[in-house]
């Protein structure tokens, strides 16, 4: 019987090894997947790269891996936070690599890795700093930049319901990268706050199907804070 | 050159929001940028059905809850918490840009640093870089949106124009910019180059033009 749950954090993230290039869901602190996160610190792995939306956490899993100088190399459209400033201060000293990706181009960059696009052309970034030295064509008299796929060894993800056979929903905000994540990855895992019932999840409900996700683990830890 | 302009009464920036929220007709999907765009939604007339988008998957974004309604897992792309109005969803984010960049919203209200005026925009970085570069959706909007009407002050605190011939910021978009309101008017970019649409209340043309790097044109 198929059977994706894994009965802890540790289990979910075992595999997660030194230099692994990890994508992060969530948009905020919302539909992060923070214990997944912090697990990986615990682990103490090194020298990862994180494709994430953010970078600026005050707290939370992602604010523990840059603390402790677990990351080589973020990869996101918005590092800056109102209330941290633990991204930053590595970047000016020097410390941490920065990929900036405006964040409709990381969004289909994931997107297009995970439906096997290996690149494309966007208008999005054309002209600016952020587009120089790409490969450019006009298409129908617009100036376009040629944007690679993005891939990673693991996603971790937080979605609200997920059944055993790693069928996925989201909240509300939370979901934000979450789907596109899950396929653009090797190894897919998940951190859920509800399990669904014997029936598994409605057909119709499903937001990710389960064939992009490799691993789940039941987190219940309540409502994100910002 | 400022120093010697006699002072005038501009706008401030709730009215600025509310000139814009003016023109802003029933059934159009916008997206409004973090910091003073966002003011523009309190003004929209009760009567007049605008849909609200934000990047991180929201169509239908509705007024801040109060504060003893708060739901967690509903934020709009500057972190704020708010609410969805009747008519809302939710997607994720390559659908949600898929939204910006394939021409489906109508309008984006962005912030600037400076606006050319051969609709050139630039409003991400000023190149100081204290803080370390981000930049969001700042240029899939500016790419994507059919019209991109930008809401910022006339000129710098110290008042040297942010309407120019050419943007000395690093760009965020080309030739995307499509109207300007500013404390002190309302400002077409055209094929032709920035054109006057509307002044401040008792501000002349020769006022505006005085504080304006680029030749302005009446409409």
């Amino acid at each position: 019987m198929i059977n994706k749950f894994v009965p802890d954090l540790q289990t979910a993230i075992a595999d997660v090894h030194d230099g692994a290039v990890m994508m992060l869901g969530g948009f905020g602190s919302v539909g992060m997947p923070d214990q997944l996160i912090e697990a990986v610190a615990d682990k103490g792995v090194r020298d990862l790269t994180l494709i994430a939306n953010n970078a600026g956490a005050a707290f939370g899993g992602m604010a523990v891996l840059l603390q402790k100088r677990a990351v080589e190399k973020v990869v996101c459209s918005y590092p800056r936070s109102a209330n941290s400033t633990f991204f930053v201060d590595l970047y000016r000293e020097g410390k941490i690599k920065l990929e900036l990706v405006p964040q409709g181009t990381l969004a289909e960059r994931i997107r297009a890795a995970a439906a096997g696009i290996p690149a494309f052309f966007t208008p999005t970034g054309a002209g600016t700093q952020l587009g120089a030295g790409k490969e450019t064509r006009e298409i129908n008299g617009k100036l376009c930049v040629l944007e690679q796929a993005l891939f990673a060894d693991f996603a971790l993800l937080e979605s609200w319901e997920a059944d055993r056979f790693g069928n996925l929903t989201y909240r509300l905000a939370g979901r934000n990268f979450n789907p596109i994540m899950a396929g653009a990855a090797k190894t897919t895992i998940v951190q859920t706050q509800h399990i669904a019932g014997p029936e598994g999840i409605a057909a119709d409900d499903v937001m990710t199907p389960g064939i992009f996700v490799n691993r789940v683990v039941h987190i219940p830890y309540g409502d994100p804070v910002l | 050159m400022p120093d010697t302009l006699t002072p005038i009464k501009t706008l401030t920036r709730e009215q600025m929001a509310a000139r814009l929220a003016q023109d802003i007709p029933e059934g159009w999907y916008v997206n409004l940028g973090i910091g003073a765009p966002t003011l523009v939604a309190n003004y929209v007339s009760a009567d007049r059905e605008v849909i609200f988008h934000s990047e991180n998957g929201l169509l239908g974004v509705g007024p801040a809850p109060a504060p003893d309604a708060v739901e967690p897992w509903l934020i709009n792309a500057g972190k704020q918490y708010i609410t969805l109005v009747q008519g809302a969803s939710t997607f994720d984010s390559a659908e949600s840009f898929g939204i910006i960049r394939g021409g489906h919203l109508d309008l984006a209200v962005l912030g600037g640093y400076e606006v050319a005026e051969n609709g050139d925009l630039a409003n991400w970085s000023t190149g100081a870089n204290d803080a370390g570069p981000a930049v969001g959706g700042a240029m899939d909007l500016g790419a994507g949106a059919k019209q991109v009407w930008v809401l910022m002050d006339h000129t710098t605190k110290s008042g040297q124009p942010k309407l120019v011939e050419r943007c000395s910021y690093p760009l965020t978009a080309l030739g995307s910019v499509t109207r300007v309101y500013t404390n002190m008017a309302v400002i077409d970019v055209t094929p032709d180059g920035f054109v006057l649409r509307d002044a401040a209340p008792g501000l002349t043309f020769d006022d505006i033009q005085a504080r304006t790097g680029a030749t302005l044109r009446r409409g």
